[in-house]
């Protein structure tokens, strides 16, 4: 036994390791099944992106578990006794990677498939009634606009962005026909159940529009128009964060998209039409 | 050669051989205490970010004392919460977790295990140890001028970080430092990595053939060649901001921006081009920062577990693939950027393929405990703690590397909790174990193993403490980089957040034990011989701490490979690889 080590061949330390390991796991496993973390999903795509998460997540902690008891058993076996003699165990190695295979071809095959999926079902833009909207994110606000009865957004001219009139998007409503009927709002109204193309720009720096309940997270990004599809399914009033750092005031950029029923979007919309 | 070139040592002053050194081992040593500064500094930061976080609504008394303007009514400003924030990722990311396990352990004890008396360019390690001190100043610098740090955080995407002060304090001089020092840290990483590759390959003593380097030493040239790729991609991507800022180009920087009232005069630019480039450099950065650990942790969990490494080729190939792999996986941290989603797609398949060789390395680190005689050093203990941490964070890095449930988690405190848990934790464990394990040969005393132990059990405690309710957190949807907790839905998180900060603080505490180990062993330890861990690489051959030249001339002959443990002779159960009595390799 090498003299330099002195205290720490003592066998308390392995002990020690393993029951706070063991202790750690399982405090680890009940923190993440304590409660449902994630807000209830209120998008039609979410059910198979929850899916995805949910299952891979359990994957992942029932891999954490065995993986941290083995070494906690491991640690607890394994130490230091002076009548003890080492054994090698050279058929490890394939069994080692043959795990790892196994595990890493799980993963595989539920990316090919279940996330295959769920990756595709944020960008369906099969249907064909869906309502055009866009967002603007500026710092330290977002505005959104609706195409108005032509199904047209009017072209943007940077330089007629004057908020103090409230011209956000820097439309020419006199001389572009197509920005006459645009409708700009503060607040995102959107219709239930009606597949929603929303537009996503930024107007200075990257922004990003992260809504929980829709499982919807994109970077608004200047000079480019970034679609995303979704369609809410349940009604509500969620919020809409920044999650892209854009300033002193990240923290602070949030909006509110409220999804109602189909008449009522109707109402909204006419109430705010010009 | 070497005789001579150490013959002109002894006749050298004070300043040449403990300041402007090329000895390879002071070089060595003086990054070391950089990379302890720069974590001392960033954890610091890290608290007030905490505490600022957790109960900072309410004013801190004492804040404003501290920070003046920066903290009216101590309460601190949004932007000097974004400023601290952009330092401690830079100074964690470059200046500890880059310089610590590669640059510290690396300059020291590579030439030493493959039994060179120095690496192939001194000159050139010196100068890379300056470069990093520059470019340490540097940074720390913008503290002082201006409008303070930039608010850009460290992966300073542009525009934001490329239009100036019209986009927010702090990126204007400040920015134009940051990028500055970024540079100059590049070409002493790249100085140093293309002395570690030539020293790896040329300077290897007679009998160490490729397949008796030892693991660290294999981990110390992979990560070299990664350095040396990737930080010459994010040297060339500074200099482009750096002309953005300055010289009216357009790379980055897009028409038709209206920052603050004023239209950019830029056109042209794509943002997502310096996404591309950060992280094609970024992501090889990670590995940067977790290969020289795996080395680390197979060197020395085999001395410890008294057994030779279960599969030491495979290992080492796992390392050269995690190598590879690490440069075509960059887009996922690109998956909600407005890349193409089929990029996503094809970029999550190579990410979760580079969880194989991680994952098969780990599996063996388990086989090699297996049937071993475990001997719990603290250096061992943070071996374990690594493992655990490290399991902690790669699976929960295989959530992320899918991209629809990244579209749920990213830029949430869930990934907070995962690179901590993978850089900030497992990364740090392999330094704090290399640290217990070789203090005895660079400063010819041992470490105290009591507070070593004090240390492990409450650190590790701690970091599971910090890190794992992050994880939940970003569950519930929390973004990250959040000056304040302001809306309704992120005060219900405050309660959790306390948590964070109290766990952090006590974890930090406990920092001081080590730092009291460190300084008191240095002088007052008690004096280790050669060889105090029974260990078998070469620079247990040579006295403690090891000497100015450390082989006297006389360069070592290997007989064996690095990991002969176990099964030899009655009186001592380990073949040193270069006692001519070793066997031959299997």
């Amino acid at each position: 036994m090498p003299e330099a080590i002195g205290l720490c061949v003592h066998s308390s330390m392995g002990k020690f390791f393993s029951a706070v390991l063991a202790a750690i796991t399982l405090a680890s496993v009940a923190l993440f099944l304590s409660r449902h973390w994630m807000p209830s999903a209120a998008a039609k795509h979410a059910p198979i992106l929850d899916a995805q998460l949910h299952w891979t997540l359990i994957d992942a902690g029932v891999i954490f578990l065995i993986a941290q008891f083995a070494l906690a058993a491991f640690v607890w076996k394994f130490r230091w006794r002076s009548d003890r003699k080492t054994k090698i165990f050279p058929a490890g190695v394939r069994i080692a990677i043959i795990i790892a295979i196994v595990f890493i071809g799980i993963e595989l095959f539920s990316a090919a498939t279940l996330g295959r999926r769920a990756w595709a079902s944020m960008y369906d833009r099969s249907a064909s009634d869906s309502l055009q909207v866009e967002a603007m994110g500026q710092q330290f606000a977002y505005y959104f606009r609706y195409p108005g009865a032509d199904n047209k957004f009017g072209p943007v001219h940077t330089d007629k962005i004057d908020a103090s009139i409230g011209n956000y998007f820097g439309l020419d409503r006199a001389n572009d026909d197509a920005s006459k009927d645009d409708v700009v709002s503060a607040e995102l109204v959107l219709p239930e159940n009606r597949a929603i193309d929303l537009f996503l720009t930024a107007q200075d720096v990257i922004h990003s529009f992260y809504v929980r309940e829709l499982r919807v997270q994109q970077d608004m990004v200047p000079g480019m128009r970034i679609p995303v599809h979704f369609t809410p399914t349940r009604a509500g009033k969620y919020e809409v964060v920044c999650t892209q750092l854009c300033g002193l005031g990240h923290y602070r950029m949030r909006a509110y998209v409220r999804v109602v029923p189909e008449a009522e979007f109707e109402n909204w919309m006419r109430a705010h039409s010009r | 050669m070497n005789s001579s070139r150490a013959g002109n040592n002894s006749r050298r002053g004070f300043l040449q051989i403990y300041v402007f050194s090329t000895s390879h081992k002071v070089v060595g040593l003086q990054y070391f205490f950089l990379s302890l500064f720069a974590v001392v500094v960033g954890m610091v930061l890290s608290w007030i970010m905490r505490i600022h976080v957790a109960w900072g609504a309410g004013g801190i008394s004492g804040f404003e004392n501290i920070f003046g303007l920066n903290a009216p009514g101590g309460v601190l400003t949004p932007e000097y919460y974004l400023s601290l924030l952009t330092l401690h990722g830079t100074i964690m990311i470059f200046f500890v977790l880059t310089t610590a396990p590669q640059n510290a352990f690396g300059s020291y004890f590579l030439p030493l295990q493959i039994g060179a008396e120095e690496t192939a360019f001194p000159v050139l390690n010196m100068l890379s140890f300056w470069a990093t001190l520059i470019a340490l100043g540097v940074l720390l610098s913008t503290l002082f001028i201006g409008d303070g740090p930039p608010i850009s955080g460290w992966t300073a995407y542009p525009p934001l970080s490329a239009v100036g002060r019209d986009a927010g304090p702090g990126l204007a001089a400040g920015q134009n430092f940051w990028i500055i020092s970024l540079g100059i840290f590049c070409i002493g990483a790249m100085m140093s990595a293309l002395n570690f590759i030539v020293t790896f390959i040329d300077m290897r003593c007679k009998g160490m053939s490729l397949i008796r380097v030892p693991l660290t030493c294999w981990a110390w040239f992979i990560t070299a060649i990664l350095i040396l790729l990737s930080f010459a991609v994010l040297l060339a991507a500074a200099i482009l901001l750096l002309l953005d800022r300055n010289a009216g180009t357009s790379f980055f920087v897009p028409a038709n921006l209206l920052v603050s009232g004023k239209i950019e005069p830029h056109a042209g630019g794509s943002p997502l081009l310096w996404q591309h480039l950060f992280w094609f450099f970024g992501h090889p950065e990670v590995y940067i920062a977790i290969l020289p650990g795996f080395g680390i942790i197979s060197h020395l969990i085999a001395c410890f577990a008294r057994k030779p490494i279960l599969g030491y080729k495979v290992i080492l190939g796992c390392m050269l693939a995690i190598g590879f792999l690490s440069f075509i996986v960059w887009g996922h941290h690109m998956f909600v950027s407005g890349m193409n989603p089929f990029s996503g797609f094809l970029f999550s398949i190579p990410t979760i393929i580079i969880s194989l060789p991680s994952t098969i390395i780990t599996l063996l680190w388990l086989g090699t405990l297996w049937g071993g005689r475990l001997q719990f050093s603290t250096a061992m203990m943070f071996c374990l703690g690594f493992i655990s941490t490290f399991i902690t964070g790669g699976l929960s890095g295989v959530l992320l590397a899918h991209p629809a449930i990244d579209s749920y988690l990213h830029a949430t405190y869930f990934v907070v909790g995962h690179f901590h848990m993978v850089m900030g934790v497992s990364a740090i464990f392999a330094i704090f174990a290399a640290t217990y394990f070789w203090f005895p040969k660079m400063f010819g005393r041992m470490m105290s193993e009591r507070l070593g132990a004090i240390h492990f059990g409450l650190t590790f405690l701690g970091v599971y403490c910090i890190f794992l309710p992050m994880h939940v957190l970003g569950m519930e949807g929390s973004p990250r980089r959040y000056a304040m907790l302001t809306d309704d839905f992120l005060q219900s998180t405050v309660g959790m957040h306390r948590f964070i900060t109290i766990a952090a603080l006590a974890t930090g505490a406990v920092q001081l034990v080590f730092l009291f180990n460190l300084f008191w062993s240095m002088f007052k330890g008690r004096k280790a011989g050669a060889n105090p861990w029974n260990a078998t690489s070469l620079e247990w051959s040579v006295s403690s701490p090891a000497p100015l030249m450390s082989f006297k001339g006389e360069l070592p002959v290997v007989y064996c490979g690095p990991y002969e443990y176990g099964d030899t002779t009655e009186e001592q159960d380990f073949v040193m690889q270069s006692d001519s009595a070793g066997r031959q390799d299997r």
